[in-house]
């Protein structure tokens, strides 16, 4: 896997760091302490100013808020909230105690803000060097202006990545970050932690893990159903959306449009919309059973445990899970399977093949082959498939009373319940976590197993 | 003799096959759009309640229409519509443009960060999509955006906010577009910038569409973020989050035909923006695999 491989570097730069603090002249060294000093002295002066002022910043930042907030990130805050009678008023007044959860995100964040004062540091140290060899070599050294007009063309990928870089930080990595910190620490309802928490290390991870426990129990009964969903959740879809694929697309068939159409129109509709009409059409009084009753397949008072039997209710949601999800797949396999190459049908045929040995022997070796990577992302996604779960079930039926999680309830459901409703947030950042390590193992090893990713572009 | 008996056969078991292809797939489609049926016939039903004993309504009415936009004492529908709107418009902005720069840059330019950064986000399409919610909410918390009209910039942020991470289709492609165009151009002194806003740019309408389209339409579609966001700020809440209430435990008897009505006016617009993409979808699919 390309990850793991050390990274060769495509993009050799004369202007390192390392050469830049070995071979520096006066004024780049005097840049790693005034940052934007060497930029000034070689006539950069707005560069130099600027960054000068990132130095400024950040030197004021840590020494107003950013020690204070480092510093309580080892102990997360000790003072809890008090009740103090107040003589002159005649009330209780609260005092502001210590928020463990603010003291974490402000520490986390500052963390990250001193990383990238440092990627920061770098990247002055290294400007001023180069300014340096440019001089020395007697180049030109842009000014400002040619700077900024650079960002239009040999660096118009700073111009155009940065913006959704700092997107993706304040709202993907920082939460992230944040979240997996979580996991350490005993911030939950259980013991009123939910001012004031502390680090406990790996135990939650033990209390999971521990199957004795009803929450460890609890665990592996969810895991082992999410395994058992995605898997029924991804090839079912897959394998029906090829099969009604093939049969729209086969010569003998009229009105491919109309049939398409037909398909499609339930993707058209929201899919939350979809799964809630599902949800209320398959109630004990619903649309479903009261059809059933009027055509007498069941008894006029009795109606089917679409989703108050354990088992009932798991073959519902992959049963509904494919009801919504072929369509899309129709979509997504059409074009694909298209481009299967004609000979190879017409060589079949001459052979004397039929039409299930003819699927089994290319349509489905072939589809395999291209469509891996998407075979994955759906896996991951089913593994994740909050929505069908959610709106459908809700979890339900919950057969243990004192567990957390119902019969139907996925990994992320039961994060979502813990987190939400329980407000057990450390317990549902482990669950995250994990779900994470299965997937990410999931997907590597499955990846390297693939053909498409041994033989790139054969068949 | 023999060989017309045969042709013959051959013939009669095309036309058996055809006839079961067609049965089944009548039988699916009906499996399909019962469901779509229902709904539409519901929003028109006339008996309130959730529960009914037939299958089509006794008697027809709009009512349930007037309804949804005049009745906004305890679920206020245009409100929320409204809400919605305004989240995916200045969304959809943001998103398309974050979406098309980013899959410009790692399709056409080659910079030092380009590897690590596609690692990087398959790397983190694999978390859970909401386990950082509840952290993006204790940031927005945090900077103050979780009250009032300000939960509408908080939605806006949180929609946008990933947008630089879904960049495979659009990517996928660029890569289709002749790389000999860029060269040609770059001779003639274009800059990159230019070359993006005035050549790709205009070259890739149908990826545009796409982009803008998927990215107007997922606040109207998204249930979960906006419940962990507005909480119980029952004035901000997006349609879908609306239409979920609607069917709960207090008002399900008497919205739920509204509810009904709701859910077919979201459907069509979502369903013409769906029809308008479906191409691009399967093209860029077709792409994106190929790629």
């Amino acid at each position: 896997m390309g990850i793991f491989k050390k990274r060769v570097n495509d993009f050799p730069t004369p202007w390192t760091f390392t050469k830049a603090v070995k071979e520096g002249a006066v004024e780049t060294k005097l840049s790693m302490l005034l940052m934007g000093f060497g930029n000034i002295v070689h006539g950069q002066v707005i560069k130099g100013l600027i960054y000068l002022a990132v130095e400024v910043a950040y030197i004021v930042f840590m020494a107003v808020n950013g020690v204070h907030f480092l510093g309580m990130l080892g102990s997360l805050g000790t003072e809890p909230q008090r009740e103090i009678w107040d003589e002159a008023n005649q009330v209780y007044i609260y005092t502001k105690g210590d928020q463990s959860i603010l003291i974490l995100l402000y520490g986390v964040a500052t963390v990250l803000l001193t990383l990238l004062m440092i990627w920061a540091w770098k990247g002055a140290v290294k400007s001023a060097y180069k300014a340096e060899c440019l001089q020395k070599e007697g180049r030109h050294v842009n000014n400002f202006r040619e700077d900024l007009k650079s960002l239009l063309h040999e660096n118009l990928h700073r111009l155009l990545m940065t913006p959704p870089m700092v997107f993706i930080f304040l709202f993907t990595i920082l939460p992230l970050i944040f979240m997996i910190c979580m996991a350490f620490t005993n911030y939950s309802k259980i013991d009123n932690h939910l001012m004031l928490f502390d680090w406990v290390g790996l135990d939650n991870f033990a209390a999971l893990f521990d199957s004795s426990s009803i929450l460890g129990s609890t665990f592996w009964s969810v895991l082992g159903w999410t395994l058992v969903w995605a898997f029924f959740a991804t090839f079912s879809n897959y394998i029906c959306g090829m099969i009604l694929s093939i049969m729209i697309n086969r010569k003998g068939t009229r009105a491919k449009g109309f049939w398409r159409f037909c398909f499609v129109l339930t993707c058209a509709v929201p899919m939350f919309v979809s799964l809630l009409i599902m949800r209320t059409m398959l109630q004990p009084e619903g649309a479903v059973n009261v059809l059933l009753r009027n055509l007498g397949l069941i008894a006029q008072d009795a109606s089917l445990p679409f989703f108050t039997d354990p088992t009932w209710a798991r073959v519902t949601v992959i049963v509904i899970n494919v009801w919504v999800g072929v369509p899309y797949t129709l979509l997504q396999l059409t074009g694909v399977l298209q481009n299967i190459p004609g000979e190879l049908y017409e060589a079949a045929k001459v052979d004397g093949a039929n039409a299930f040995q003819t699927f089994t022997k290319i349509t489905l070796p072939y589809m395999l082959y291209v469509t891996t990577p998407y075979l994955i992302t759906t896996f991951t996604g089913n593994v994740n498939n909050f929505n069908v779960i959610y709106l459908l079930s809700g979890g339900d039926p919950v057969t243990d009373l004192s567990s957390t999680a119902g019969k139907t309830d996925l990994l992320v459901t039961w994060l979502y319940k813990l987190t939400i409703d329980k407000q057990y947030y450390n317990i549902g950042a482990v669950i995250g976590i994990l779900t994470f390590v299965i997937l990410a193992i999931g997907a590597l090893f499955t990846y390297r197993n693939s053909k498409s990713y041994k033989e790139e572009g054969g068949f | 003799m023999a060989a017309q008996k045969k042709y013959h056969s051959a013939k009669r078991r095309k036309f058996i096959n055809n006839t079961i292809v067609h049965i089944v797939l009548g039988v699916l489609a009906c499996i399909w759009v019962f469901p779509i049926l229902w709904v539409i016939l519901t929003s028109f039903r006339a008996e309130q309640g959730s529960y009914v004993s037939t299958f089509f309504p006794k008697s027809y009415t709009i009512d349930n229409y007037i309804r949804l936009f005049t009745d906004t004492t305890i679920l206020n529908f245009p409100k929320m519509f409204m809400n919605t709107l305004i989240i995916a418009i200045f969304s959809c902005i943001i998103s398309a443009f974050y979406v098309l720069a980013v899959s410009y840059c790692l399709s056409r330019l080659r910079f030092k960060l380009r590897k690590p950064y596609m690692n990087m986000a398959m790397i983190l399409g694999l978390f859970p999509g909401f386990m950082s919610m509840v952290a993006v909410y204790f940031i927005l918390k945090a900077i103050g955006l979780t009250e009032g009209n300000l939960i509408r910039v908080a939605l806006i942020l949180c929609y946008s906010g990933g947008a630089g991470l879904g960049f495979q289709i659009a990517k996928g492609f660029f890569d289709t577009i002749p790389i000999a165009v860029d060269e040609a151009a770059l001779l003639d002194g274009c800059t990159r910038w230019q070359i993006f806003s005035k050549i790709t740019l205009p070259l890739s309408k149908p990826i545009i569409v796409y982009t803008v389209l998927t990215a107007f339409m997922s606040p109207w579609l998204d249930f979960i973020f906006a419940r962990v966001i507005c909480r119980a700020n029952s004035d901000q809440f997006t349609v879908a989050l609306g239409l979920w209430q609607m069917l709960d435990m207090e008002y399900i008897d008497s919205w739920y035909t509204c509810f009904a009505a709701g859910a077919v006016l979201i459907s069509i617009p979502i369903a013409i923006l769906f029809l308008i993409m479906q191409r691009f979808y399967v093209d860029g699919m077709s792409g994106a695999v190929k790629g």
